[in-house]
């Protein structure tokens, strides 16, 4: 079957992105579009968070709470309970509080309804963020006609580890290079700052 | 969208990749952290650092900080996603082969390949059920013949030991795509600075850090790349390591979770940690230091070899000089395609005196030294057939390129004049 390869990401079956006739504009993202996102963003939301500990949405979550956002869990089914100590609401609208980064953790088929909810918000988010494997162009096209800032197919707590070097003790090619000395959080063993991109400001 | 960043260049990241300041000190080169552990902030982030959930140091065992400089360096040469350090080369393949296989399995393999890994494949692979089905890479229909339902890889080397061979890794990539099993490619001898078999299909790229990279003679290593390029989730069950549920972590999928790198941490969090080959920090600075240098020796390397073997195809003790980079050569077309810079510093001759000729030929020599090995600053000769591949059968030397004639070179960075002035005496003498 034809797989795509999008450059630093995973090949995919081509079926699972969905084209719409456009020609694809988030094939790459530049280091500092994501740090300028990942350096902006406090609140983020993650929909179809699940309460287990071994999936890669809880890692997510928790990895991402450590370094200091506020994260709020989006689970229908979890609603009302608490993922690592936070909340968990049924869906985007019944957050009391104005959100900066909506993350989606769910099939690219799903996303859709979830971004036009999104829309709808009395504060729109800055930025739509879909997770690694997960791609809607139309999503993608109406948010960023709206203004908002989208990432797709990529890991918040990969590009953080990989913009903060913390993703380099495990031999992974963070494909940055700086001569800069990296700043350590303040909080934790070996947990690092995203840092500026060398030579110039956070955003990006 | 997109910013139009620059890629840095071979010779940038040969020095910089994987490199940054240390956070505390400032210190410039990269420390040496030879510690055997790392202490944990509580026992909530002690759980987080075993269960995969954060990125850190635990134990020297399964990763350390001055091996993960050396990690990320070898996989941003390659192009690859991830980097994995072990003990030696021989240590990398067995490492990436426990990953994908189980006992029963086959894996297609070269049989122009390094003498050492001809012993680990019929022999020691045996002992784990592995079964290797041999290929001439002369012949691509042999690869497509030898895979089965039960073959999980297919392994070559770029430029193949002893010498003179390249290997057509296009091809054999899209016989294993078409497969949908992964392409290892074991770059050793001529390491990314001549050719980059991730560009070329392959999945997985293996080294022996000890030869080329390392480049000194000092340390023995190896590495791992994950080329980032396998579906390890298409084909279900296949390869349990990377698609399957691990009860070593509470059921995570490590493809799922780590995407494009899934097998580099496959390869360090259930092979390294369970079979324990693990890198020293101060042989990884070694390495490291030798790396930075790569670009300028392997084209050292290279020029000097050139000259060495057209010097030796006019000389009349030598019957014939098997290098790509000798235009009427066998492999030159190969050689222009895969490996355009040079085709490497390891080659051999044929001597018309045959084993005594050899023999004599290594026991003269007083700059070249004859030692098991490859890829130093020194010139290095060695006669196969008594040494590297002596345990292989007759047949199985010379389907190796390790006949009774046979002598194999790896030149070194001396002045050429001072290489083919030994060699000549060397041939000369009694």
């Amino acid at each position: 079957m034809p797989l795509l390869f999008v450059p630093g990401n995973r090949a995919l079956p081509l079926r699972h992105w969905c084209f719409y006739g456009r020609r694809m504009k988030h094939e790459a993202y530049g280091d500092g579009y994501i740090r300028g996102i990942l350096n902006t963003v406090k609140t983020i939301a993650m929909v179809g968070i699940s309460p287990k500990e071994n999936r890669p949405s809880y890692f997510a979550f928790k990895y991402l709470l450590e370094r200091g956002y506020r994260m709020i869990p989006v689970n229908p089914g979890q609603a009302g309970k608490s993922i690592l100590g936070q909340k968990v609401y049924a869906k985007l609208s019944d957050i009391p509080e104005p959100i900066d980064m909506v993350e989606i953790f769910r099939a690219s088929e799903h996303v859709l309804p979830i971004v036009e909810e999104a829309l709808t918000l009395k504060q729109k988010p800055a930025v739509i963020w879909m997770q690694l494997g997960v791609r809607n162009d139309e999503a993608a096209r109406i948010a960023e006609a709206a203004g908002v800032k989208v990432v797709m197919n990529r890991c918040p707590k990969i590009e953080y580890g990989r913009l903060s070097s913390e993703i380099s003790w495990m031999g992974v090619n963070s494909r940055t290079l700086s001569s800069k000395r990296p700043r350590t959080l303040g909080t934790g063993v070996q947990r690092m700052r995203l840092g500026p991109a060398a030579g110039s400001d956070n955003s990006g | 969208m997109a910013e139009a960043e620059r890629t840095p260049g071979f010779a940038t990241l040969a020095i910089h990749a994987g490199a940054k300041p240390d956070p505390t000190t400032g210190a410039r080169a990269t420390p040496i952290y030879q510690t055997t552990s790392f202490v944990f902030d509580d026992v909530d982030h002690a759980a987080a650092l075993f269960g995969l959930q954060a990125f850190g140091n635990i134990y020297t065992r399964i990763g350390n900080p001055t091996c993960a400089v050396l990690e990320e360096r070898i996989a941003a040469l390659e192009g690859g996603t991830a980097g994995l350090a072990v003990a030696s080369g021989h240590a990398a393949q067995v490492i990436v082969m426990h990953a994908l296989m189980t006992p029963g399995d086959e894996f297609v393999a070269s049989k122009k390949l390094y003498g050492g890994s001809i012993n680990q494949f019929n022999h020691s692979y045996k002992n784990f059920g592995w079964n290797v089905a041999w290929a001439d890479p002369d012949d691509l229909a042999s690869f497509e013949k030898a895979v089965t339902p039960k073959t999980k890889c297919i392994f070559i080397e770029s430029i193949a030991n002893p010498g003179g061979v390249i290997t057509d890794i296009e091809a054999i990539s899209k016989i294993a795509r078409k497969a949908g099993i992964p392409l290892i490619v074991d770059n050793t001898l001529a390491t990314p600075y001549l050719c980059k078999p991730i560009d070329f299909g392959a999945d997985i790229v293996v080294h022996s850090l000890t030869k080329f990279i390392g480049g000194h003679g000092n340390s023995i290593g190896g590495l791992i790349v994950d080329g980032g390029t396998f579906d390890w989730g298409a084909s279900k069950g296949r390869y349990p390591m990377l698609s399957e549920p691990r009860p070593e972590y509470q059921g995570i999928v490590l493809h799922e979770t780590f995407g494009n790198f899934a097998f580099a941490i496959a390869c360090r969090v259930l092979g390294l940690r369970d079979l324990g080959p693990a890198l020293s920090p101060f042989n990884a600075f070694l390495i490291l230091t030798g790396t930075e240098t790569l670009p300028l020796r392997m084209q050292r390397h290279c020029d000097n070899t050139l000259a060495v073997a057209q010097w030796l195809s006019k000389r009349p003790e030598v019957a014939w000089v098997s290098y790509p980079g000798l235009p009427g050569d066998k492999y030159h077309a190969l050689a222009k395609k895969y490996a355009p810079k040079g085709s490497g510093a390891v080659f051999t001759f044929g001597l018309k005196g045959g084993y005594d000729a050899g023999v004599k030929l290594v026991s003269n020599v007083k700059l070249l030294s004859h030692l098991a090995n490859i890829g130093d600053t020194r010139s290095l000769i060695i006669h196969p057939a008594s040494t590297t591949h002596r345990q292989l059968s007759d047949a199985q030397k010379v389907q190796a390129g390790a006949g009774p004639d046979v002598v194999r070179l790896s030149i070194g960075l001396e002045d050429k004049d001072d290489i083919i002035a030994d060699l000549e005496q060397g041939l000369k003498s009694k």
